[in-house]
């Protein structure tokens, strides 16, 4: 096992024994801090291996918040299923954004535009759609005293603790294995340069589509224990495009297209906005930590852009090497930049500015970019 | 009924052109850039803040407070873009993303901090004006705002078009390399873009004050209809900007008035995933955005 | 019920000293559960304190302190707590958990229901009892939580009592036949318009509703939503709203000219605010609306109007500020009862609460099984001269209803 394996499970190990000590306000925070972190993880997938930026992703949350709520209050049926379904329902959503995008080429800004279109779509959809409550909100009701956490999978703080635990440990492990797998690899060989890719045959089509259902379905199970746990549901809270830029920060800070750098972030930005938002209501002004978050966000995006981990990943000796295999290598025909593709390179995200211009511009720019 | 209907035609047609201009400022910025301004909804509620300040401390009508919002807002879009932004016109996309939603969550932030998180509107007798003609009630407000908008659009269009900087601006836009080699300093072009887009923001913003209670939270509305609009009339297109907001004016208007006024936002959303998934040039696409 | 205790206080003080001094003494065996109950009782207040609906949430909140302040004169000490939850629902539930944690053991909230329901899953988890100040969804009472206790009508009891009110007030001359109901799109506003389609229809009034118009609850401007139901051409126009919208829709009706038989909110904020009159000034008068109201007649509402009048010189007392001021009544009478700020134990005495005095309109404050107070009354109001007055039932009017209402034009 590899020096970041066992800081993997060290981590996860301590993370088990923490409900021990810790008061259940800590506990429910915590469960904040994973949610976050399996949606970065998600969104990672997406963006950070396969170079596809959302700013839609509140729908795949939203519809799976949604599904498994109603399934469970109105069918009876246990969320065990319902997740699986809610699994579903997001990667199918994200397959008919992704195909419809990726079909009519669909790039850049404006595929992140397409996402937030869909995900505003979704959002009205459901304000007005009196089956999920509309506006009203859908609620489930109190905790019965005959109630089984493990069948109903609603419980006390504890009990959310180490579930959103196992399915966070579970995404983890997932990512890391299709990541490391031919699929990361092409992945972010269409990251890096999409024609180059497909001209040396690797189906970006299908590709981007894995990696988006992949994306959509686990934020979706993400949505699902978001609404088990809280109870109520409205449409603007749970598919509101304020969710979706929280949802993306989280990676970004913590560092895109590595695979600890969602949970580092999700571990940095929550708590901050937490604190932030305390702060502001213990001095009374209203809108204080808007603009501490705001700050900070600028902040980090100025001064460390690749974000958290590939700094911290540096200095605990924990750098990620993907093993460049000689075989995978050749099958896909393209060079991958081993030492540093999974520790925050992110030059080959696509840019508008070679996108949506004349080729001389194109070359104009690109003379002072490291890659393409 | 045909009242209703030729009511919501000219409602959308007026509150289209404000609409036009927000966009167009948005369109500029993207044009010369490649950037897409996150935090513009958020600059158009900076002008609302300055319509309503100067009426509550002077009572001049929010159309004397154009000229300060021009320049207020050019000033911090130039600044910001020269200080900050400048650095980030190179990087990647997402990168960018989060640089100007971290500005506009510090907008939001410093507005709510400074003005409260409660709407304030801007009461006065001529809030009730109305103009008869033949049969139909036009806001007077309304009506005021949309002219001053198109001859905001119009001004711009004409400096773009035959003064010797927005000529820059144009070649910018067409080839930067081209831009650098006869040289023009993109560092400066590139914040007069800035610039003149936050101002664009900021003077719809303060034509809006009359007629939108201005509150902190309003941005992210402004912001998406921008975008709506924007990649509707084709990127990097003045006349599609116009074009642009007077249909997405119109077309929310009438979806009210047809459907649900409160899913009127639909029909746009919808709209936008049509024209990006079949004309992704847009309506009237320039080369620029036709080039993907 | 006001009266004050002196047994119990001086009990209480005395407890307080024994707790001290061996607290002082070190004595680390001192039993917890009795150092839990001598303390004061920390009350958590839920409000929307900025954000759209800060206006009545800070109305709320002056009833509220008013009650405090009245009730700490006679020896019931409370430590109230508020919380801003900014006008989203959602909050309700992080805000409740964070007084719980802060160590409330019983919590008031929270004006909107959404926020409401949110608000009662933490309270629910906890165990922590939530008193309803305002909140006027069915589902509040109906989702099986038991920490719940409203004293509020829910938005169908209103609406059928406002039925009975105003076919008193149908008479030659004032028919209408033909209605539209505009109304936000929020969990109040859709649980409200519900209620009047399914009930108005039953009724026999003879009003046939010829449009349900609905609208964001962040819409910024409402022009064509007056404009459809102007061209729907109702005698009746029934709004359901908040206090912002409400002032969106008379200033369109007025630039419109629409002139409709009367404007009546059936179950709606808004016309009685402050924030309303002084914003339409002449345009908010013959504006009808069905609410909770205080009773001027009774002793008690006459105290507390006096003290408010001198507290808020400008601000007006009305259905906010009142059931704020009886949120407070009702936790300091469960406490006093349960002579402990245990959850638990002001539970059990929430639940065989019966307070015969108290200010609002309607019969003695009591809970029934899903902790609905069911004895609330709800007159109709008018705003007249820019006042929010009594029309109804004949018995508590304080005016005679004016209608049809008068032309914008014809205002003066």
């Amino acid at each position: 096992m590899s020096r970041q394996w066992w800081a993997a499970l060290v981590f996860v190990a301590a993370l088990a024994l923490l409900p021990l000590g810790a008061s259940d306000y800590l506990l429910s925070a915590l469960t904040l801090v994973f949610i976050a972190a399996l949606v970065g993880i998600a969104w990672n997938l997406m963006m950070g291996f396969a170079g596809q930026l959302s700013l839609g992703h509140a729908l795949y949350f939203g519809v799976g918040a949604y599904t498994v709520a109603i399934l469970a209050e109105r069918y009876g049926v246990t969320p065990w299923i319902g997740m699986g379904i809610a699994f579903a329902a997001g990667a199918a959503i994200a397959l008919l954004i992704g195909a419809l995008g990726f079909r009519f080429a669909v790039r850049g800004v404006y595929f992140a535009l397409l996402t937030i279109a869909f995900a505003e779509f979704g959002r009205i959809v459901f304000e007005h759609w009196s089956f999920v409550g509309g506006t009203g909100g859908f609620y489930l009701k109190a905790l019965s005293a005959t109630n089984v956490p493990l069948i109903s999978l609603r419980g006390g703080a504890r009990f959310n603790y180490y579930a959103l635990l196992v399915t966070l440990t579970f995404a983890w492990w997932l990512s890391v294995a299709v990541v490391r797998s031919a699929i990361g690899y092409r992945w972010r060989a269409i990251r890096d340069d999409e024609d180059a890719a497909r001209a040396l045959g690797v189906p970006a089509f299908r590709l981007k589509l894995l990696a988006v259902a992949l994306s959509g379905g686990l934020t979706a199970i993400a949505g699902g224990w978001s609404g088990l746990i809280g109870g109520s549901l409205f449409p603007d809270s749970v598919l509101g495009m304020r969710l979706s830029i929280d949802f993306i920060v989280a990676p970004i800070v913590g560092g895109i297209g590595t695979l600890f750098g969602p949970i580092l972030g999700a571990f940095i930005v929550v708590p901050l906005n937490e604190w932030s938002r305390e702060l502001a209501q213990a001095a009374g002004i209203n809108g204080l930590n808007l603009l501490i978050y705001g700050v900070l966000l600028m902040a980090v995006i100025i001064v460390a852009p690749q974000g958290g981990w590939p700094w911290i990943a540096r200095r605990l000796g924990l750098v990620e090497r993907v093993p460049c295999r000689p075989g995978e290598q050749a099958r896909n025909g393209v060079a991958i930049a081993a030492s540093d593709s999974t520790t925050g390179d992110t030059h080959g995200q696509t840019s508008g500015r070679t996108q949506g211009q004349t080729p001389s511009r194109a070359q104009g720019q690109t003379s002072d970019r490291a890659t393409q | 009924m045909n009242e209703l209907y030729v009511g919501a035609l000219i409602n959308g047609l007026l509150i289209g052109a404000v609409y036009a201009l927000i966009a167009t400022g948005l369109n500029l910025i993207f044009g010369v850039m490649r950037v897409v301004n996150f935090a513009h909804g958020e600059m158009v509620v900076i002008g609302m803040y300055m319509g309503y300040g100067l009426w509550r401390l002077t009572g001049w009508p929010p159309i004397a407070t154009i000229p300060f919002a021009l320049i207020g807002l050019f000033a911090m879009g130039y600044g910001f873009q020269r200080w900050i932004g400048n650095a980030f016109v190179a990087r990647p996309q997402h990168v960018q993303f989060v640089l100007y939603i971290g500005l506009a969550l510090v907008i939001t932030g410093v507005h709510a901090v400074i003005f409260g998180p409660d709407p304030m509107g801007i009461q006065s007798a001529a809030s009730f004006d109305v103009y008869r003609v033949a049969g139909l009630r036009i806001d007077a407000t309304r009506l005021h705002a949309a002219l001053a908008a198109c001859v905001l659009i119009a001004l711009l269009w004409a400096w773009l078009r035959f003064s010797l900087t927005g000529k820059a601006l144009h070649a910018a836009a067409d080839n930067l390399l081209g831009a650098r080699a006869i040289g023009i300093r993109t560092n400066h072009i590139f914040a007069l873009a800035m610039g003149m887009g936050a101002a664009c923001a900021g003077a719809a913003g303060a034509l809006l004050a009359p007629l939108y209670d201005t509150q902190p939270y309003l941005a992210s509305e402004f912001t998406l209809l921008a975008f709506i609009i924007v990649i509707v009339g084709g990127l990097a297109s003045l006349p599609g900007a116009l074009l642009g907001g007077v249909l997405v004016g119109v077309a929310e208007a009438f979806a009210a008035v047809v459907i649900e006024p409160s899913a009127k936002s639909l029909f746009s959303y919808g709209l936008l995933i049509i024209v990006l998934v079949l004309m992704p040039q847009g309506l009237l696409g320039g080369r620029q955005g036709a080039g993907r | 019920m006001t009266g004050k205790h002196p047994s119990l206080r001086s009990d209480r003080r005395r407890l307080m000293k024994w707790a001290g001094a061996s607290a002082a003494l070190g004595s680390l065996s001192f039993p917890a559960l009795v150092r839990a109950q001598s303390g004061p009782l920390k009350v958590g207040v839920i409000l929307p304190l900025s954000g759209v609906l800060s206006f009545p949430g800070i109305a709320t909140r002056r009833g509220t302190e008013l009650a405090v302040k009245m009730f700490a004169e006679q020896g019931v000490t409370l430590d109230v707590t508020y919380a801003d939850y900014e006008s989203k629902p959602e909050n309700g539930r992080v805000v409740a958990e964070r007084l719980i944690r802060d160590g409330c053991t019983i919590l008031i909230g929270a004006w909107d229901s959404g926020a409401t329901i949110s608000a009662a899953q933490a309270c629910e988890a906890a165990k922590v009892p939530l008193v309803v100040n305002v909140g006027s969804a069915r589902q509040i009472t109906e989702q099986g939580f038991t920490q719940v206790f409203r004293n509020f009508s829910p938005s169908d009891d209103i609406v059928a009592h406002g039925v009975q009110r105003f076919k008193e007030i149908l008479r030659p001359g004032f028919e209408p036949k033909t209605a539209v109901v505009l109304h936000v799109n929020d969990t109040f506003g859709q649980a409200t318009s519900g209620a009047v389609k399914a009930l108005w229809e039953k009724s026999g009034m003879g009003i046939r509703i010829v449009d349900m118009i609905s609208y964001d609850a962040r819409a910024r401007d409402l022009s064509v939503e007056v404009a459809k139901a102007k061209a729907s051409g109702a005698d009746l126009v029934a709004p359901i709203t908040r206090v912002n919208d409400a002032i969106l829709i008379v200033r369109e009706m007025v630039k419109q000219d629409y002139n409709p038989m009367a404007i009546y909110g059936p179950s709606s904020p808004g016309p009685y605010e402050k924030a309303f009159t002084d914003a339409m000034g002449k345009y908010a008068n013959d504006y009808l609306v069905s609410v909770p109201w205080y009773d001027a007649s009774r002793a008690l509402t006459k105290r507390v109007l006096d003290r408010w009048s001198k507290a808020y010189p400008d601000g007006r007392f009305e259905l906010n500020s009142g059931f704020g001021w009886e949120s407070i009544q009702v936790v300091a009478d469960a406490f006093q009862r349960a002579k402990s700020n245990r959850s638990a134990d002001l539970h059990e005495a929430l639940r065989q609460t019966h307070i015969n005095d108290h200010i609002m309109a309607g019969g003695p404050i009591v809970f029934d099984g899903k902790g609905q107070n069911p004895n609330i009354g709800i007159p109709l109001l008018q705003v007249q001269n820019q006042e929010p007055v009594v029309v109804g039932p004949k018995d508590a009017a304080q005016a005679a209803v004016k209608l049809p209402m008068t032309r914008w034009s014809e205002r003066a």
